[in-house]
C-alpha cells in the first residue's frame, strides 16, 4: 500500500451507512476511497435480522400506516429523548430507501395472502410500534442489505481498503483532513487524506462483557472524535439490552419472533409479560421487556442453569412452515449453535446489550461543525443523530443507516464543493510522525500491563455498574476503577513483539480510548438523576422531564485527560412528552 | 451431530467424567518471513465445557500467543470470518464445537485464498474480483419502479443471497485448488443468484459469455465438496445443475454465436 493515499472524500467504515454514504459521494462525481476493518460483508450491519421500519401501510395490520406514526412510535420509544426535527426527516425518508434497496437487489419478503396488495412489500409487527410496519427479508434483513449495498458499492468501482484500522484523524485547527490508517496486513501506518471525513464505525458494545455485538464493535470511531480533544460524543449513557439474547454466549434472537407472535415464559412456562404489560404484552420497547425479564427472574420465576438464570423463548406454535420461511436464520442458529430446533424446542434467553444510542454528536445533516470539528460527518450506529433518543425501536437502526448514509454523503459532497478544502500536507505528516512514534513507544515498551488484561477488567466494571439496572454506589464504584485504569492502560506494552502485524498492536492501541468511552457512559449515567429509556436508575426511577429533557455531551478535557460532561436542551415542541403506552407506571 | 438441550444445560456431573485434555495443532506461518518454514504448534487445552473452535483460539491469543492470527467477526455463522480448515474439512471455526471432533484438532487456513498469516486469509480481496467478474449487481435499465414481485420468486432470490462468503466451497473444491483462475462455486452461485431475479435483464447469451468456459460453469466437475461443506446449506448441487442446463442450451442455440 502506498504511503499517502489521497480522496475528496475519505469514509471509515464499510457497513451500510458507510457504503451507502460512499455511493451517494461517488454518484455526485467525488473521488471516494473506503478504509474498513473487515470486507465489508463482514460488517456487524450483516447481522441485523428482524428488519427495518417503512411505512408502507401495504399488509393487513398496517392500514393507514403513515410517516407521522412511524414519527410518534419513535420519539415515545426514545422517551422523549431524541432530536424531534430529525426523526420527522428521518420517517420522511425511509420508505423511498426500502424502495431504493428493491431497486439495487434486496429480495424484500412480499404480501402473499391473496389481500388484493399481494406482492407489495410485506411488514411484520415489531415492539414499541402501533402498526406492523417493519420490511424484512425473512430473518436476515441486515445480510440481504449488507450485500445488495455492497455489490453497489462494487458497481459503482469503488475502491475499499479492508483490515485497515484508523488510529486517529488528521486535523487542521478545526478542520478534519484525513485520517491515519493503520494498514493490519503490514502493521505500518499510512495516511489517508481527504477533504472530508465520515466516520460509520458502528457501535461499542464490546466494552461490555455480555452482548450480542460482534467482535470489531469496539467504538474505535468514537474514540478518533474524543481524541481530538474538539469532538462531541453525545448520550453515551444510553446503552440498549436487547430481550432475547441466548444463554450462554448472547447470540442475536430477532424481536421478529416475537413479533410474529412468539412469546417468553418463566420457570413455570407461564406467559408473563401481559401481567405486566396487559396492552404491549410481549412487545413492549426492549428496554421495558429487558427490565421486567430480570425482575421476574429476581421474584424468584427464572430457569436455573449451569449457566445462570434465564428465561424461555417460545415460537414452537408459529409452525415449522412459518419458522422456515420467516425465522430460518434464527432456527439455524439454535439447532448449531445451542443444539435445540425452536420449532419444538425452547430458546433460553436473557438481555445482553445490543445497541449504542450514544455516539458522535452531528446536527440533522450528519455534519459535525456545530460540534467542534469542521470536515467530519458521523452516521449509523456511531453517531448520534439522535432519532433514537435513550431507547431505539427495532428495525429503526437498519433504517437509520440507509437513510441517514444517503444524507450524510450528499451533505458531505455539498460541503466540499462549497468549501473546496486545502488539504495541508504538513498535518498529516506531523500526525503520521505522532503516530508512528506512538507506535515505536509502544512496541520498544517492555514489562509495561497487558492490554488484554486491561479489557477484560474493563468489561467487567461496565457490566456490573452501567446495565439494565444502575445506582448511584454502584456507578461511583465503577468511576474510580476505570480512572484507575486509564492511568494502567497508558503503560501498555506488548507481550510478544514479533517483527511482522501481530494482532496485539490494535488492541494495545485502542485500549486507552475504549476506556475512555467506558468513563464517558459512567459519568453520563452517574450525573443523569433520571430514568429514561434503557437510562434507568434504581434511585431515581422516574422520568424528570422538568430537569433532564437533555442531551448529554461529552468532551475530552485535555488537561485532565478525562472526559468532561456538559448539556444541550432537547426540543420536544413537535410532540410533546407524554405516556409511552407500556413500561413502568 | 446434534446435541441435545438436555447435554447443554444439565451436562454430566465433573466428578463422574474426567475432562477430555485436547491436543490442538495450529499451523503457523508469517509469508513476510519466507525464511522461515511454516511449522505446527502444539497447544494442550482443557475442554472444561462446551466450547468452540472459536472459543479456542480466543483463549490462545488473549491469554498464551498475541502474535496468533485468525479472522472472527460475528461469532454466529452469519459473517463468514471464521472459515478454516478443521481436521482437513473446511469449517467455520465459531460453529464448530470440540464436543464433535476427536481429542486430536489439527487447524490450517483455507487453501486457495492468498495467506495473510497463521490461519488468516485474504477472502476480501478475491471476493471483491469475483464481484467485478460476475457483475455481481442488478442489471437493469431501471426505467420503471415496479414493486410487485412474486414472493415465491423472492424467496428463491434469498435462498440463493444467503452466501456469508466465507470460501468453505472454493477450499473443498478439486477444480478451484488445480486453477486458480476457477470461478468457484461462490461465483456460480452469484451468477445465478442475479440470473432468477426478476429484477434481473441479463440473458442467458449473456451469462455465456461469463461463465460459459472451463473457468466458469464447465469447469466445475461436479463433486459437490461445495454442497456438502457450505455451512449455510445453500442448495449447490440444485443450483448448479440449473445453471450447467441453461449455459448448455445457450451454448447451443444462443443468438450470438
Amino acid at each position: 500500500m502506498d504511503s499517502i493515499i489521497y480522496s475528496d472524500f475519505l469514509v471509515i467504515g464499510a457497513g451500510l451507512a458507510g457504503e451507502r454514504a460512499a455511493i451517494e459521494a461517488v454518484q455526485s462525481g467525488l473521488d471516494v476511497k473506503i478504509v474498513t476493518l473487515v470486507p465489508p460483508r463482514r460488517s456487524h450491519s450483516s447481522a441485523a435480522q428482524g428488519g427495518m421500519q417503512a411505512a408502507f401501510g401495504y399488509s393487513e395490520m398496517s392500514k393507514d400506516d403513515s410517516s407521522f406514526e412511524h414519527f410518534k412510535d419513535t420519539v415515545r420509544g426514545s422517551d422523549w429523548g431524541c432530536d424531534q426535527k430529525t426523526a420527522g426527516l428521518f420517517c420522511d425518508s425511509a420508505v423511498d430507501a426500502v424502495k431504493e434497496l428493491d431497486g439495487w437487489g434486496v429480495p424484500w419478503t412480499r404480501i402473499n395472502d391473496k389481500s388484493g396488495n399481494d406482492g407489495l412489500i410485506a411488514a411484520r409487527n415489531f415492539g414499541g410500534t402501533a402498526k406492523w410496519r417493519t420490511c424484512y427479508c425473512a430473518d436476515g434483513t441486515g445480510h440481504s442489505l449488507m450485500m445488495a449495498m455492497d455489490n453497489t458499492t462494487a458497481k459503482y468501482g469503488i475502491p475499499v481498503f479492508d483490515r485497515c484500522e484508523a488510529v486517529s484523524l488528521i486535523m487542521n485547527e478545526d478542520r478534519c483532513t484525513g485520517a491515519i490508517v493503520l494498514d493490519l496486513r503490514s502493521g505500518k501506518p499510512v495516511s489517508f487524506i481527504a477533504k472530508a471525513v465520515l466516520i460509520a464505525t458502528g457501535g461499542y458494545g464490546q466494552l461490555f462483557e455480555k452482548t450480542t455485538n460482534a467482535l470489531i464493535c469496539n467504538g474505535t470511531g468514537l474514540s478518533l472524535v474524543l481524541n481530538t480533544g474538539k469532538g462531541v460524543l453525545a448520550n453515551m449513557e444510553a446503552v440498549q439490552f436487547h430481550p432475547t439474547a441466548t444463554v450462554p454466549d448472547c447470540l442475536l434472537i430477532t424481536e421478529g419472533c416475537r413479533g410474529d407472535g412468539g412469546f417468553l415464559l418463566d420457570v413455570n412456562f407461564h406467559r408473563f409479560m401481559p401481567d405486566y404489560e396487559p396492552e404491549a404484552e410481549d412487545l413492549a420497547s426492549r428496554d421495558v421487556v429487558a427490565r421486567r425479564m430480570i425482575r421476574h427472574i429476581a421474584d424468584g420465576f427464572g430457569v436455573k442453569s449451569n449457566y445462570g438464570m434465564h428465561l424461555w423463548l417460545d415460537i414452537r406454535h408459529l409452525g415449522k412452515k412459518h419458522i422456515a420461511d420467516n425465522l430460518r436464520e434464527v432456527r439455524e442458529m439454535c439447532i448449531n449453535f445451542l443444539g435445540i430446533d425452536p420449532v419444538n424446542e425452547l430458546i433460553p434467553v436473557y438481555p445482553a446489550q445490543h445497541y449504542s444510542m450514544g455516539g458522535i454528536r452531528t446536527d440533522i445533516n450528519c455534519c459535525c461543525e456545530d460540534y467542534g470539528i469542521k470536515g467530519l460527518f458521523a452516521a449509523g450506529e456511531s453517531a448520534c443523530w439522535d432519532i433514537h433518543g435513550f431507547n431505539r425501536l427495532g428495525g429503526n437502526s437498519l433504517a437509520e443507516t440507509v437513510v441517514a448514509g444517503k444524507i450524510a454523503g450528499r451533505k458531505a459532497s455539498d460541503w466540499i464543493r462549497l468549501n473546496n478544502p486545502e488539504i495541508s500536507m504538513s498535518c498529516a505528516e506531523h500526525e503520521l510522525k505522532c503516530q508512528s512514534e506512538r507506535i515505536r513507544k509502544i512496541m520498544e515498551k517492555s514489562g509495561g500491563v497487558n492490554c488484554f488484561e486491561i479489557k477484560s477488567s474493563m468489561k467487567k466494571i461496565l457490566t456490573e455498574s452501567a446495565g439494565v439496572f444502575r445506582n448511584k454506589r454502584d456507578l461511583e464504584k465503577a468511576l474510580a476503577e476505570l480512572k484507575e485504569l486509564l492511568k494502567k492502560s497508558e503503560n501498555v506494552s506488548l507481550k510478544m513483539k514479533p517483527a511482522y502485524s501481530s494482532p496485539e498492536l490494535p488492541e494495545a492501541l485502542r485500549i486507552t480510548g475504549m476506556i475512555h468511552l467506558a468513563l464517558c457512559i459512567v459519568k453520563g449515567a452517574l450525573l443523569r438523576e433520571e430514568s429514561r429509556g434503557a437510562h434507568y436508575r434504581e434511585d431515581f426511577p422516574n422520568r424528570n422531564d422538568e430537569l433532564w429533557l437533555k442531551r448529554s455531551l461529552f468532551r475530552l478535557n485535555s488537561d485532565s485527560g478525562e472526559p468532561e460532561v456538559f448539556y444541550e436542551n432537547v426540543d420536544v415542541s413537535d410532540f410533546p412528552p407524554g405516556k409511552r403506552g407500556y413500561g413502568e407506571k | 451431530m446434534k446435541m441435545l438441550m438436555s447435554q447443554i444445560f444439565h451436562p454430566v456431573k465433573e466428578d463422574m467424567v474426567k475432562n477430555r485434555i485436547l491436543k490442538i495443532e495450529i499451523m503457523r506461518f508469517n509469508p513476510d518471513e519466507p525464511d522461515r518454514m511454516p511449522f505446527m504448534q502444539k497447544y494442550t487445552v482443557e475442554e472444561d465445557k462446551r466450547i468452540s473452535i472459536l472459543n479456542v483460539l480466543q483463549n490462545l491469543r488473549d491469554n498464551e500467543d498475541p502474535t496468533l492470527r485468525f479472522d472472527a467477526v460475528c461469532r454466529s455463522a452469519v459473517c463468514g470470518s471464521c472459515a478454516m480448515m478443521i481436521n482437513g474439512r473446511p469449517g467455520l471455526a465459531c460453529r464448530t464445537y470440540t464436543s464433535e471432533l476427536p481429542s486430536g484438532i489439527k487447524l490450517h487456513p483455507l487453501p486457495f485464498f492468498k495467506l495473510i498469516g497463521d490461519l488468516s486469509v485474504d477472502t476480501g480481496t478475491w471476493f471483491r474480483a469475483m464481484y467485478e467478474r460476475t457483475e455481481s449487481w442488478i442489471h437493469s435499465s431501471g426505467s420503471t419502479e415496479n414493486l410487485y414481485q412474486d414472493n415465491e420468486k423472492m424467496k428463491a432470490v434469498y435462498d440463493l443471497d444467503r452466501c456469508i462468503e466465507c470460501g468453505c466451497c472454493a477450499a473443498g473444491c478439486a477444480t478451484a485448488n488445480m486453477s486458480d483462475t476457477f470461478i468457484t462455486a461462490a461465483g456460480l452461485l452469484r451468477a445465478a443468484r442475479f440470473f432468477i431475479d426478476p429484477r434481473d435483464e441479463r440473458t442467458e447469451s449473456q451469462w455465456y459469455d461469463v461463465i460459459g468456459n472451463d473457468e466458469g460453469m464447465f469447469g466445475c466437475s461436479s463433486y459437490l465438496a461445495c454442497n456438502d461443506y457450505c455451512p449455510k446449506n445453500i442448495p449447490m448441487q440444485n443450483t448448479l445443475a440449473m445453471l450447467r442446463r441453461k449455459m448448455i442450451k445457450a451454448g447451443i442455440f444462443g443468438k450470438s454465436r
